[in-house]
């Protein structure tokens, strides 16, 4: 093995360049169409606002950034802390980390599932899960307030059956909201997992089994150790989107409550205050890009270290 | 490696490329979503041999900033009355003299000198509707004209009040309802406005641009609406009834406008010409449900429409009503943070 | 007990797995029947009818937006999963080197940004492209796309690359197989799984992706999405249902295909 390991640390050396290459092409696509575009929001940050949406090019304000942490009282001239965009912040955060959960807990059995399947069928049950996504969002949203409303297929079906005499309420409640996420996203937990539990060699999981551990031992000390990228991919690619989604909370929950992304678009629209949502976007950048970082760093340390 | 990733590229611009030539007879319309007759736009496309692609925006804040940064290639655009004065005072609308035309004529005088845009020098009507209240008679027996519908809704609408997410259209309703005049700043007026929506949230069950079936299946009962979707409720389930509020309203006009950037200028008078034909305008009206301004256009309406008390607003109420203007950036701001603090 | 033979089997796993594709199937059939629905409102059966069917049909905005999306997703999603796989190759199985990091973090960027966000800068941006160059076609939005799909595909792929065995791959090398025939060879088949999984996700978030592509479109680029979204103001009617049958109809014959052909091969 340390010879193995020796040739691959040569090419690894030799090909930091060839890396560069193969990276190109994404890289360019990323900077031209995503990132240099964000020079712009940078600016706009630092802006005084326009009467009517945009900005008055060149006039420089810091107003956008004191009001993403701090407001003047509405009806007195105290100066706080901007609680109501403390309070989205923690709401968004919540349920981006609960739907982050309730999709785990749901996609990586889905994933094993399709996973232990005999490999020809495994494409199948892949497209399976993929294809109720090729309907639009929008469209999948109404479709699931049907199933959900109180006059809605579920309730239907379950009063029918005699389980409940009162229908449930999900639509406009907490637990709507949550299914609905995990609906939404599930595709973007389980094919990461999939993707990475179908390579998974069972001969490790025999192997322990032969020394006597069960299955859930082997579960939780072999398979979800190795899979853990894949797992940390797939929870990185749900919260991240879920922390900035509002379409789905506001048709499910009924909208009552602004989402960061809500929030973001208001000052966007009618809220007419694009250095505030420049801004207000900027910090949420940079919390999430510093934790993904952070995360990069730890994992390829270890992984050195494993290696 | 890279070429064969290069040459689909290619092949790829190139088709793209073709695709964006410009035909001689065209008109580019940008209007909100599902809001353009498609009868009318063929019938325009066979007189005058021009076809036409239609765009759709959500917003009035999204079309405006789409418009100011140029590059769209659009020629009509259809802005809300509050938002025609902005789109004219950043020099976007070309003055396109809609009052010499020849079927201007047929233009209701009541809309002629219009506050957003006196003479008609730039626009011409869309459609035109109230911003009210929509009320289940079978759960709510009392007045459905008040604002209080949604303000302070009484104990057997409780909990099922659906609330437009226009920060606009509430404010509005809330400010006259407190007795204060549009895009007040004055904060006594303000303060109550915010604790009134504070008090009345919990009692609300949702805030979402309510289809007719959440209404006819049950889920809201009452709720902030605009005439024509109250309409459509209605005929679903003549149960409902759409309310003046007496407290104070806004009317409302979508207007036809032509962009200083357009590239096919003298299709787009064509089309200014040719809605305010009454015939055609009835075509407008008929599909989204919305009166638009035009005399004579109503024998053309479908017979449901022609006395609908969504269109036809009953006299008592009719100087409850005023078209509600852009407010001034500080006001705007000042009720942003109200609304951010009412939704927090 | 786990039966003895089977050290694959979890208790409950199979389970929620079912449940869990019994109940992302529930909503499409909810759809399905309402697509064939007689009446005018969802959530109210009034008997069968293919109205729905016809009025879309017939819809020309409809059919061009439906099109426009069918065209755009594969082809942002086929050069977001190409840029993907050889980013993902050139970011695993190798000693950290300087500046990986960044680039991976790099490449994820369009993920941290609010759509909201890069719709407004891309609209800036474009619209300044558009008037100089006059060029107003659907290459902007093919170009944001890609953008935005890259890390979806990215990070499947790079998964499973991580999780991927060196030893068959070394083992040619060691034989002197010419590096492009190990990666044709070896390398591609191993990785298949992950790059098909990375290409479904791209092309689900592009024929999902409403908000950027509000903002950069030029006039008569309505994708299904933005016309969508135009309805949700007003009224969605159940020509929306009927379309989304048909075009759940067309890619469960297009997998049956696939999954028959595959089936047939091995």
């Amino acid at each position: 093995m340390s010879q193995a390991q020796e040739i691959a640390e040569e090419m690894a050396r030799r090909s930091v360049r060839t890396r560069w290459w193969l990276s190109a092409p994404a890289l360019a696509v990323v900077f031209l169409f995503a990132i240099a575009p964000l020079a712009v929001i940078v600016l706009y940050s630092f802006m005084a606002k326009g009467d009517y949406g945009d900005v008055k090019y060149w006039q420089f304000s810091l107003d956008g950034w004191f009001s993403v942490f701090f407001e003047r009282g509405l009806f007195d001239d105290s100066i706080g802390i901007a609680q109501a965009h403390v309070s989205i912040l923690w709401r968004s955060v919540k349920l981006a980390l609960i739907t982050t959960v309730v999709t785990l807990l749901i996609g990586f059995p889905t994933a094993y599932f399709i996973a232990i399947r005999p490999p020809s069928q495994r494409d199948f049950w892949l497209f399976l899960i993929t294809i109720p996504f090729w309907t639009n969002l929008l469209i999948r949203t109404f479709a699931i307030q049907e199933v959900f409303r109180n006059e809605g297929v579920l309730n239907t079906v379950l009063m029918w059956s005699g389980l409940i005499r009162e229908p449930l309420k999900i639509m406009f409640t907490d637990l709507g909201i949550f299914l609905g996420m995990a609906y939404v996203y599930l595709p973007l937990m389980v094919l990461p997992i999939y993707a990475s539990l179908e390579k998974f060699d069972f001969r490790f999981a025999e192997a322990a089994s032969d020394l006597y551990a069960n299955n859930r031992n082997v579960l939780w000390r072999i398979i979800i150790p190795m899979t853990r990228p894949a797992i940390i991919a797939g929870c990185i690619l749900v919260f991240i989107p879920a922390l900035g989604a509002y379409v789905t909370p506001r048709l499910l929950g009924g909208g009552k409550n602004l989402m960061l992304g809500n929030l973001i678009e208001l000052q966007f629209g009618q809220g007419r205050n694009w250095p505030l949502g420049a801004a207000l976007s900027l910090t949420l950048t940079g919390v999430v890009m510093l934790a993904l970082l952070v995360y990069v760093r730890a994992a390829s340390k270890e992984g050195r270290s494993h290696g | 490696m890279r070429l064969p990733i290069l040459a689909p590229t290619l092949s790829g611009l190139a088709i793209l490329a073709g695709s964006s030539a410009f035909a001689a007879g065209e008109l580019n319309i940008f209007n909100w979503g599902e809001y353009t007759s498609p009868e009318l736009i063929k019938k325009f496309e066979e007189t005058y041999d021009v076809k036409v692609t239609i765009t759709d925006f959500d917003s009035n804040d999204t079309a405006l900033a789409k418009a100011r940064q140029g590059g769209n290639n659009f020629d009509i655009v259809v802005p809300s009355s509050t938002f025609v004065p902005v789109w004219i005072a950043e020099g976007l609308l070309l003055e396109s003299r809609p009052d010499q035309m020849e079927n201007f004529k047929n233009m209701d005088p009541r809309w002629v000198d219009v506050s957003f845009d006196p003479g008609r020098h730039y626009t011409v009507p869309w459609q035109w509707g109230t911003t009210g209240v929509i009320v289940d008679t079978d759960l709510y027996k009392g007045d459905p004209n008040t604002s209080t519908i949604f303000l302070d809704p009484p104990p057997e609408l409780a909990g099922k009040v659906n609330v437009v997410p226009e920060m606009g259209d509430v404010m509005a309703l809330a400010i006259r309802a407190e007795g204060g005049q549009d895009c007040t700043a004055d904060m006594e007026v303000l303060k109550r406005v915010h604790e009134k929506l504070v008090a009345a949230k919990p009692k609300w069950v949702a805030m979402d641009y309510a289809s007719i079936e959440k209404y006819t299946g049950g889920d809201y009962a009452a709720g902030l609406s605009w005439s024509g979707a109250a309409m459509r409720v209605r005929l679903e389930a003549p149960r409902f009834v759409y309310g003046y509020p007496k407290e104070g309203y806004p009317i409302w006009m979508d207007n036809v406008a032509i962009l200083k950037s357009a590239p096919n200028v003298e299709n787009a008078k064509l089309f200014q010409n040719f809605i305010m034909d009454p015939e055609n305008a009835a075509m407008i009206s008929a599909y989204a449900r919305y009166a638009n301004g035009i005399k004579g256009s109503e024998q053309f309406m479908p017979e449901d429409m022609r006395n609908a008390p969504e269109i036809n607003i009953p006299p008592e109420f009719v100087d409850k009503g005023e078209f509600s203007p852009a407010c001034p950036p500080e006001v705007n701001d000042l009720y942003t943070r109200i609304w951010t603090d009412v939704l927090k | 007990m786990a039966r003895p033979h089977s050290v694959r089997h979890q208790r409950g796993f199979t389970f929620i797995a079912l449940m869990c594709f019994f109940l992302l199937y529930l909503p499409m059939a909810t759809m399905v029947v309402f697509a064939f629905n007689a009446g005018s409102t969802v959530g109210q059966l009034d008997g069968f009818s293919l109205r729905w069917f016809r009025t879309a049909l017939a819809n020309d905005q409809i059919i061009e937006a439906l099109l426009r999306s069918l065209t755009i997703a594969p082809i942002a999603a086929f050069f977001a999963t190409v840029a993907a796989t050889m980013a993902a190759l050139a970011t695993t199985r190798t000693a950290p080197y300087r500046g990986m990091a960044l680039k991976v973090a790099f490449i994820n960027q369009p993920l941290m940004v609010p759509e909201i966000v890069t719709a407004v800068a891309l609209l800036v941006v474009f619209s300044r492209v558009k008037v100089w160059t006059g060029y107003t076609g659907l290459g902007y939005i093919i170009a944001a796309h890609t953008a935005f799909c890259i890390p979806f595909a990215f990070l499947p792929i790079r998964a499973r690359l991580e999780t991927m065995d060196l030893s068959l791959e070394t083992a040619a090398a060691d034989l002197y197989a010419r590096p492009w025939s190990v990666f044709r060879r070896i390398t591609l088949p191993l990785l298949w799984p992950g790059i098909l999984a990375g290409f479904m996700l791209a092309f689900v978030v592009s024929l999902d992706d409403v908000v950027i592509t509000e903002f950069i479109k030029s006039a008569g680029q309505e994708t299904l999405p933005t016309y969508m979204l135009g309805q949700l103001r007003r009224n969605v009617t159940p020509e929306m249902n009927a379309i989304s049958t048909l075009f759940l109809a067309v890619s469960v014959i297009v997998v049956s295909l696939f999954f028959l052909l595959s089936r047939k091969k091995t």
